[in-house]
C-alpha cells in the first residue's frame, strides 16, 4: 500500500480495485447486451433490479460485520427468520402490514445486538457466534408460525401497497422503486462510515482493536453497534425478499449470506479488518446480479453464475493481494 | 531541573506467583529526563502501568503535582496529563495521521467529524515538533520512524506535562533518533517531565538528567547522569547476588570437533553479519537483552525465518537449510521459547507428543504401531525422569518442566545431535529448573551440542561453556566461560557501534 500520489486522482480516490470491478461490471453488461437482444431490455433490467434489493440490504450489512474484521454468518436464515415473524404477524394475527415491517427490523436489529453482545462482551469468534446464531435463527421462525411458509399479502391485495415499495406500476410501466432505497442506502451508510464517529470507529476496531482502546474509545458500544447496523440491514432485506417473492419457507435462506458475504469482497472490503466501501459492495451485488439473471440469455444455465462468481471473487481479492505485495 | 512533579513511594505489585515490585521509589522533575533502566523483567514496564493507570498497585503512594494520585484507566492518567509513547506502535493503521492523532476526540461539526480542522491541527503540532509528515497520509504508509513521531506528537497534544518513552529508539535510524532527541530536549525547555525507558547506555548518557535503576522488582538508587560511568550503572543493573554458582571453567575438550559452523549469516535488521562455531558436547550461551536477535538468528539458521544470506557447515559439510524439515533432517532440534506455541500439542498424549515429528519410523503399513510409540515414549519418560501417571498422559496436565521434557523427548527420539534451546526455563519453578540444567549437562555429557539462548544471567553463567553476547542484530562479544562475568556480559549486551 506504498502507492504515493500518483496516476490520476480519480483513481486514487475510487481505488485500483473498485475501477477494475465497475469495469468488469459494465464489460458484462455490453457483452450481454451485444449477445443477446431480449437482454437489452428494459423488463431485463427491472428484473436485475428486483432480485438485487435484498442481496444489497444483506450485503450492506455483511460490510458492516467484516469492517469489523468479524462476519454474520446469520445473514441468510436471519432474514428469512425475520420476514416469517413479520409476515405472520400480518396474515395470521391480522395485525397492519406497517407494524409487521416494523417488528421485522426490530427482531433483526436485536439479533444484531446479541451478535454483537456474543462477539464484543463475550469475546466469542464471530465465526462461532453468528454460526449459533444462523442455526438458531433458521429453527426460530419456523418455531415461531407453526412450521408452515409465509406470503406476505399480494400486491393486489388492500395491504399490498408495501410490495409497491419495492417494484410498482404506473401507467403500465415498471418503476423499480426499491432502487431508490437502495441508493439511499448507500449514501447514508457512506456518509455514515466515512465522516461520522460511529464509522470512523468501526473501522478503527477491525484495524486494531487495541490501539483503539488504549485511545480511550468505548471499543464495545461501536464493536456492538457495527452489528447492530448488520442486524438492521438484515431487516431491510427481509422486507426487500418478502416484497419480491411469493413465499418465505421454514429453514431456508442459509448460503444467501454467502453471496452477500462474496459481494462485499468483490467490492473490495477486507476480510482481514479496517476496510470496506459500501459503493463497492453495491457494484459487487449487481455483478452477481447480472451473472445471474443475464446468463440464461446467453445460453448458459445459472450454475454458471456460481462458477463464474467464484472465478470474480477470487480475481478481486488476487488485485489486492499483489498490491499488498508490492 | 525544577521541582517535583511526581513522586511514587513504596509501590508495591505482586501477580500471582510473582513479586514484580518491591517497595519500588522513583521521582521525577519537572524538565527533567529521568532514566529508568535495570533488566529484562526489573519491572520498569510494571512501574509505569501503575503510574499510568493500566495496572492497580497494591500498596505505596503516587503522588503527582502535589496531590495523591490514584489512576484507574489509561484514560484518567491522561487527562491528568500523564502520557505513555509505547514501545509498540499503538497505530491504526487503516486509518490517516490525523484520524489516528484525534481518534477519541474528534473535532466534530454537527454529526460529522470535522477532518480539515483535524488536519490543520495536526499541521500546527508537527510544525511546533519540527516534524515533517503530511497528516493526510495513511498511517501503514508511514515508515516505522515516523509511525513514532506521530505517536510522539499523539502523545504530547493530550496537554501533556509527563511524558514517559518506553523504549522509543529500538526501531529507529540514527538520524530519527537525533530528532527524536530534538524533540525531548524541546520538551524538557517546555518544563514537561520526561521519563525514559532505554537499554542503550549511550542514548542514557546522552539525553538524560538522572538515572534510576532496578532489579529484581526493587529499587537499586539513582544517579545523576553526569558523575557517573556506564559502569556504576551496570553494576547497579546486576548487583543482586547469584544464588547458582557459576561454571568455572569448560567442560568441552579443547581438541572437540565442529559440529556446526555459521559464517556470516543474514535475516533482516534483526540478524545482521552473524558468525559463531559449536563444538561437540558444548552448551553455547547466547545471552542478549530482549530483541538482541538471539530467536531471530536461531529461525534463520533453522530454516524457519528466510535468511538473506550466510553460509552454515554442519559436521564440515556445507548444508542448505530453507526450511524447518531441512534443519530437523540435518539433525537440528529447535525448543522454541513458546512451547505452548510450537513446541507441544497440550491435547495429545506424551506418547504422541514423543512420536510426533519421528511418526513414519512408527508406523506399521498405514497404521501407527501403538506398542512400538509406548515403548519409545517410555524410554524417554524413564531416562528423563518425567513425573507422570504414564505415557497415556495428557500433556496439558503436566506442570511446565515436565512438559520441557516431553518437547526435549521429541526431538531426542529424532535423534538430533544439534539443539537449539530457546529460553529453556521460561515458565518453569525452581526445583524444575534444576532438573531441566542437570539434563541439558547430561546430554551435553553424551556428545549433543546445544546452543541455549537465555534472558537470565544466571542461567547463562552457570550453564554455558562458551557465551556469545548479541545486542541490536550483532554478534558483539564472545566470551569463554572463565571471562564471563554479570559486568563483562552487559557491556557487550549494550554495546552499540
Amino acid at each position: 500500500m506504498n502507492k504515493k500520489k500518483s496516476g490520476s486522482p480519480l483513481v486514487n480516490a475510487i481505488g485500483t480495485q473498485k475501477l477494475v470491478i465497475l469495469a468488469v461490471l459494465i464489460v458484462l453488461f455490453a457483452a450481454f447486451s451485444i449477445l443477446s437482444a431480449s437482454f437489452r431490455s428494459y423488463s431485463t433490467i427491472i428484473t436485475i433490479l428486483s432480485y438485487s434489493y435484498y442481496i444489497t440490504f444483506m450485503a450492506i450489512g455483511a460490510t458492516f460485520a467484516l469492517i469489523t474484521g468479524g462476519v454474520d454468518l446469520s445473514l441468510g436464515t436471519g432474514m428469512i427468520c425475520y420476514g416469517m415473524i413479520g409476515g405472520y404477524l400480518v396474515i395470521e394475527q391480522g395485525m397492519p402490514v406497517g407494524v409487521g415491517m416494523l417488528v421485522t427490523v426490530l427482531v433483526a436489529v436485536l439479533f444484531g445486538l446479541f451478535n454483537g453482545t456474543l462477539i464484543a462482551v463475550f469475546d466469542i469468534p464471530p465465526f462461532i457466534a453468528t454460526l449459533a446464531t444462523m442455526m438458531i435463527t433458521r429453527g426460530i421462525g419456523s418455531v415461531v408460525v407453526g412450521g408452515m411458509s409465509v406470503t406476505w399479502p399480494q400486491a393486489a391485495s388492500a395491504q399490498g401497497w408495501f410490495r409497491s415499495l419495492f417494484r410498482t406500476q404506473i401507467n403500465g410501466v415498471m418503476i423499480p422503486t426499491g432502487f431508490l432505497w437502495v441508493l439511499l442506502s448507500v449514501i447514508i451508510m457512506t456518509f455514515i462510515l466515512n465522516k461520522t464517529k460511529l464509522g470512523r470507529y468501526i473501522i478503527a476496531i477491525g484495524s486494531n482493536k487495541e490501539a483503539t482502546r488504549l485511545s480511550g474509545v468505548k471499543v464495545v458500544k461501536y464493536h456492538i453497534a457495527a452489528y447492530a447496523i448488520t442486524g438492521f440491514f438484515t431487516g431491510l432485506a427481509a422486507l426487500a425478499y418478502a416484497a419480491t417473492f411469493q413465499e418465505l419457507s421454514p429453514g431456508t435462506g442459509g448460503g444467501l449470506e454467502l453471496d452477500a458475504i462474496g459481494s462485499a469482497i468483490i467490492g473490495g472490503t477486507s476480510t482481514a479488518g479496517g476496510v470496506g466501501s459500501i459503493a463497492g459492495t453495491l457494484i459487487g451485488v449487481f455483478i452477481m446480479s447480472m451473472l445471474k439473471t443475464g446468463l440464461p440469455f446467453v445460453g448458459l444455465q445459472a450454475n454458471w453464475q456460481q462458477i463464474i462468481t467464484g472465478i470474480i471473487l477470487l480475481g478481486a481479492v488476487g488485485i489486492d493481494v499483489m498490491k499488498n505485495k508490492r | 531541573m525544577g521541582e517535583v512533579i511526581l513522586t511514587m513511594k513504596g509501590i508495591d505489585k505482586s501477580f500471582p506467583g510473582v513479586h514484580a515490585l518491591d517497595h519500588v521509589d522513583f521521582e521525577v522533575r519537572k524538565g527533567e529526563v529521568h532514566a529508568l533502566m535495570g533488566e529484562n523483567g526489573a519491572g520498569k514496564s510494571t512501574l509505569m502501568k501503575i503510574l499510568t493507570g493500566i495496572y492497580s498497585k497494591d500498596s505505596g503512594s503516587i503522588v503527582y503535582e502535589g496531590k495523591e494520585v490514584s489512576f484507574t484507566s489509561p484514560r484518567d492518567a491522561q487527562d491528568a496529563g500523564i502520557v505513555i509513547v509505547h514501545q509498540e506502535l499503538n497505530m491504526v493503521n487503516h486509518l490517516t495521521v490525523a484520524q489516528n492523532i484525534f481518534i477519541g476526540r474528534e473535532p466534530m461539526k454537527g454529526i460529522r467529524i470535522d477532518d480539515a480542522k483535524m488536519v490543520r491541527d495536526s499541521r500546527a503540532l508537527f510544525d511546533m515538533l519540527g516534524i515533517d509528515i503530511d497528516p493526510r497520509d495513511k498511517m501503514s504508509t508511514l515508515t516505522v520512524g515516523k509511525q513514532q513521531m506521530c505517536e510522539i506528537a499523539k502523545a504530547i497534544s493530550h496537554n501533556a506535562k509527563l511524558v514517559v518513552f518506553d523504549e522509543p529508539s529500538a526501531a529507529l535510524t540514527e538520524t530519527e533518533i537525533e530528532q527524536l532527541f530534538k524533540i525531548i530536549r524541546d520538551l524538557k525547555s517546555k518544563d514537561m517531565g520526561i521519563v525514559y525507558i532505554s537499554h542503550r547506555m549511550d542514548e542514557i548518557k546522552v539525553i538524560t538528567d538522572r538515572v534510576t535503576v532496578m532489579r529484581d522488582g526493587t529499587y537499586a538508587g539513582t544517579l545523576i547522569t553526569k558523575d557517573c560511568t556506564k559502569d556504576d550503572i551496570i553494576k547497579m543493573m546486576v548487583g543482586r547476588t547469584i544464588y547458582e554458582d557459576p561454571k568455572t571453567k569448560s567442560m568441552v575438550p579443547p581438541d572437540a570437533p565442529v559440529v556446526l559452523k555459521v559464517e556470516n549469516l543474514n535475516a533482516g535488521k534483526m540478524v545482521q553479519n552473524v558468525s559463531f562455531e559449536l563444538h561437540k558436547g558444548e552448551i553455547l550461551g547466547f545471552s542478549g537483552l530482549m530483541g538482541a536477535g538471539r530467536t531471530e538468528t536461531m529461525r534463520a539458521l533453522f530454516g524457519a525465518d528466510p535468511k538473506t544470506s550466510g553460509d552454515i557447515w554442519i559436521n564440515g559439510q556445507k548444508a542448505e537449510i530453507r526450511t524447518p524439515q531441512d534443519a530437523v533432517r540435518l539433525g537440528i532440534g529447535y525448543l522454541s521459547e513458546d512451547r505452548k506455541q510450537f513446541g507441544i500439542v497440550l491435547q495429545k498424549t506424551i506418547a504422541e507428543n514423543t512420536t510426533l515429528a519421528t511418526l513414519p519410523e512408527f508406523m506399521k503399513g498405514i497404521f501407527i504401531n501403538r506398542k512400538m510409540e509406548n515403548a519409545a515414549a517410555q524410554k524417554y519418560v524413564d531416562s528423563l525422569k518425567t513425573k507422570t501417571p504414564g505415557i497415556d498422559q495428557l500433556v496439558v496436565n503436566l506442570s511446565g518442566g515436565n512438559q520441557q521434557k516431553v518437547v526435549i523427548a521429541k526431538w531426542l527420539c529424532r535423534n538430533c545431535d544439534i539443539l537449539i534451546f530457546d529460553e529453556p526455563t521460561r515458565g518453569i519453578d525452581v526445583g524444575a529448573k534444576n532438573e531441566i540444567y542437570h539434563l541439558m549437562n547430561q546430554l551435553a555429557a553424551e556428545g549433543k551440542s546445544i546452543i541455549m539462548i537465555s534472558s537470565e544471567m544466571t542461567e547463562i553463567l552457570r550453564m554455558s561453556d562458551r557465551i556469545i553476547v548479541m545486542c541490536e542484530g550483532r554478534k558483539t562479544g564472545e566470551i569463554a566461560i572463565e571471562d564471563a562475568t554479570q559486568e563483562t556480559i552487559m557491556q557487550a549486551a549494550t554495546m552499540q557501534e
